[in-house]
């Protein structure tokens, strides 16, 4: 239940104006609160005088059952003028949809955005049978505590089994905080999912590095919760003949949830394609000696028609920016074509490239690991081999 | 100013493996060392610290009595004093039940802190979630992947530089706030010998579940949301083929022969 400690609350009424459900009203000189909350948590954080706080029981098991369909949140970007959902909101649909075939019942995606929002069918036509559409002039662009309020109103609202995000830097700031404040259990950067004999999402991820695989349950807590690592699952098939069914969800939403402001954004903007989406990505790590030798590893990539990206070890370097980073610390890729030049290949580089459809390493030393996962491994001296093979491709092509 | 760091002790990754026959853990042999995220998010602490000499750094762990040593570590780098919350009954926690715990902790063992700064991931768990649960808990606002931090001039507020998708971008937050940190653009000084001999009476203060204002039925394994039911050695990727002691131009050949194969020229 929502605790009001009228000792502190001083009737200023924004947990009022913060309310989704008007559950809060300020009479006679204090907050109250009626029937209709849903412990969503709005008005927590806005209360200048911390007067609020949750008193949150466990649920029984007989409850838990209660909590049904599986709903994902299918984070949009900005892309020229449009908001529109990101590959991975695709590929945790179509798991999404898997599951909820599984257990029989609904998949709903829940959409934020702003005005811009667009391509909400295609979510439809790619697996949800619903989607719940979120839409604030203060949810134009990412914030912890405005997500964070619109998603668990959802939670609380419609009662979900399971909740699932995409894992990334955005999904991994949300879904915790999240989670804390609903109190779920949540995984982080699934590589599986499944459902156990008793209707229980079944979650495997790595841990240390990759060295492990953990498979992870959260019995006691709903909606079960779960970040998705990226480029791991295929994106859903489309199929346009799927019935469309699109929801609007008002949405209570004011400066005061908000506690961060945006001073700059500032875009990487010397390469062009990102590595998140790449199809081809030619990758760099420490063997390349200089940076002046990256040169020729972008003039490959370039030939190629794909991205520059590198190892944790040249980004620590001042290299390469940190979002060309591929590996555990960094993003997680799943392109068609991965050349690794001069990476050795440590666990923590390879669980986030493993999943490329076929890799090919250079690399000096005979022994790196790197070699062992590779389609086509050559021992060498990268930067001998990459001129002629520039030339090479280029005699191909001509 | 006061500012906590919430660090980590970890194993050295590289050497965990899993017994394929048992499927636990291998830990013999295995060193600890401070998360090196935990090492960006104190050195952000002692760059502020350097800014403005009303400064105090705390570094704070919950884990076994062996974590002393990542203190330690803190101590040496340049943290102030340090606290270490370790029971048995912590075991087997999960990150909420982490969380709670330090959260728990942070409230009891220290007042009136401006900020809180942690690692960005563990490379252990790699989670990333303590920090966010942490911030919730505490009812206070986050940052996460902080690459720059500077007060602003009323020194009320704090600017986070963070890495995005695309790039970054520079946010502002009122404090108290938790960030949580990534590799900042400095160069961390090596502790001097007089800096190890400091750390060793600088204060560390332990902790049990006693001190804190939670039931037991919150601790470890029992407040944990989330179980582990099994672990297991990853499936290797299987190679193909591995050329070696190829002319630079054959190689080149090879591995156009390839591409083109594969229809990617």
């Amino acid at each position: 239940m929502l605790i009001i400690d009228s000792n502190k609350c001083n009737a200023c009424g924004l947990c009022q104006t913060s309310c989704p459900f008007g559950a809060i009203a300020v009479e006679d000189d204090v907050a109250q609160v009626n029937e209709r909350c849903t412990l969503c948590g709005a008005c927590i954080n806005v209360c200048p005088q911390g007067a609020l706080d949750i008193e949150r029981r466990m649920v029984s098991l007989e409850e838990l059952s209660h909590y049904k369909g599986v709903f994902i949140w299918a984070e949009c970007e900005l892309r020229g003028a449009a908001y529109a959902p990101k590959k991975v909101a695709y590929e945790i649909l179509s798991q999404g949809r898997r599951l909820a075939d599984k257990l029989g019942q609904q998949l709903s995606a829940v959409v934020l955005g702003d005005d811009r929002l667009i391509g909400l069918e295609c979510l439809c036509h790619c697996g949800a049978d619903r989607v719940l559409c979120c839409r604030h002039e203060l949810l134009g662009r990412y914030t912890s505590d405005g997500f964070t309020t619109v998603i668990s109103t959802v939670i609380a609202k419609e009662k979900p089994s399971i909740f699932l995000y995409g894992a990334t830097p955005n999904g991994r700031d949300l879904a915790p905080r999240v989670a804390a404040r609903m109190r779920l259990g949540l995984t982080a950067d699934c590589t599986e999912l499944g459902i156990d004999e008793k209707g229980q999402l079944v979650q495997t991820r790595p841990a240390f590095g990759g060295n492990i695989m953990a498979t992870i349950i959260s019995p006691y807590t709903r909606p079960q919760t779960a970040t998705v690592r990226p480029n791991v699952f295929a994106t859903a098939e489309k199929d346009t003949t799927r019935p469309v069914t699109i929801e609007d969800v008002p949405v209570t939403l004011g400066k005061a949830n908000i506690r961060t402001r945006l001073i700059e954004e500032i875009r990487e903007e010397s390469e062009k394609e990102r590595i998140d989406e790449a199809k081809i990505i030619v990758s760099a790590g420490r063997g390349c000696q200089d940076p002046i030798n990256l040169d020729m590893v972008r003039a490959l990539a370039r030939k190629l028609g794909g991205a520059l990206a590198g190892s944790r070890a040249i980004v620590e370097l001042g290299w390469i920016p940190h979002s060309r980073q591929v590996g555990q610390s960094g993003t997680t890729v799943g392109p068609d074509l991965y050349i690794a030049v001069g990476i050795s290949g440590a666990v923590q580089h390879v669980v986030g490239m493993s999943s490329s459809k076929k890799i090919i390493a250079i690399n000096k030393d005979p022994d790196a690991p790197i070699l062992k996962i590779a389609d086509l491994g050559i021992v060498g001296d990268a930067l001998a081999i990459l001129p002629k093979l520039i030339d090479e491709i280029e005699r191909i092509k001509t | 100013m006061k500012i906590v760091v919430c660090v980590k002790q970890v194993p050295e990754i590289t050497d965990v493996k899993v017994n394929p026959e048992t499927g636990t853990l291998i830990r013999e042999g295995i060193t600890s060392i401070l998360n090196p995220f935990c090492e960006y998010a104190l050195d952000h602490a002692v760059q502020l610290k350097s800014e403005h000499k009303d400064t105090e750094v705390i570094a704070i762990t919950m884990g076994p009595p062996q974590a002393k040593s990542a203190l330690l570590r803190c101590l040496e780098l340049g943290a102030d004093r340090a606290v270490l919350v370790s029971d048995l009954k912590f075991a087997g926690a999960d990150t909420w039940a982490t969380a709670l715990t330090l959260s728990s902790a942070i409230k009891a063992a220290l007042s009136d802190v401006n900020l809180i700064l942690m690692g960005k991931q563990a490379i252990d768990g790699d989670t990333a979630q303590v920090g966010p649960e942490l911030a919730e808990i505490l009812n206070l606002p986050q940052i996460t992947y902080g690459v720059e931090m500077h007060l602003t001039s009323s020194k009320k507020r704090l600017r986070v530089k963070r890495e995005t998708e695309s790039g970054y971008e520079v946010l502002e937050v009122r404090l108290p706030a938790v960030v949580s940190a990534s590799k900042g653009d400095f160069i961390r000084r090596i502790p001097s010998f007089e800096d190890v001999l400091a750390a060793r009476v600088k204060e560390l203060r332990e902790i049990s579940a006693d001190d804190l204002d939670l039931e037991e039925t919150e601790l470890g394994l029992r407040g944990s949301f989330t179980q582990v039911i099994s672990v297991f050695p990853p499936q290797q990727k299987q190679g193909g083929i591995k050329l070696e002691g190829l002319e630079p131009e054959i190689a080149a050949r090879q591995i156009a022969a390839y591409l083109r194969e594969e229809q990617f020229i």
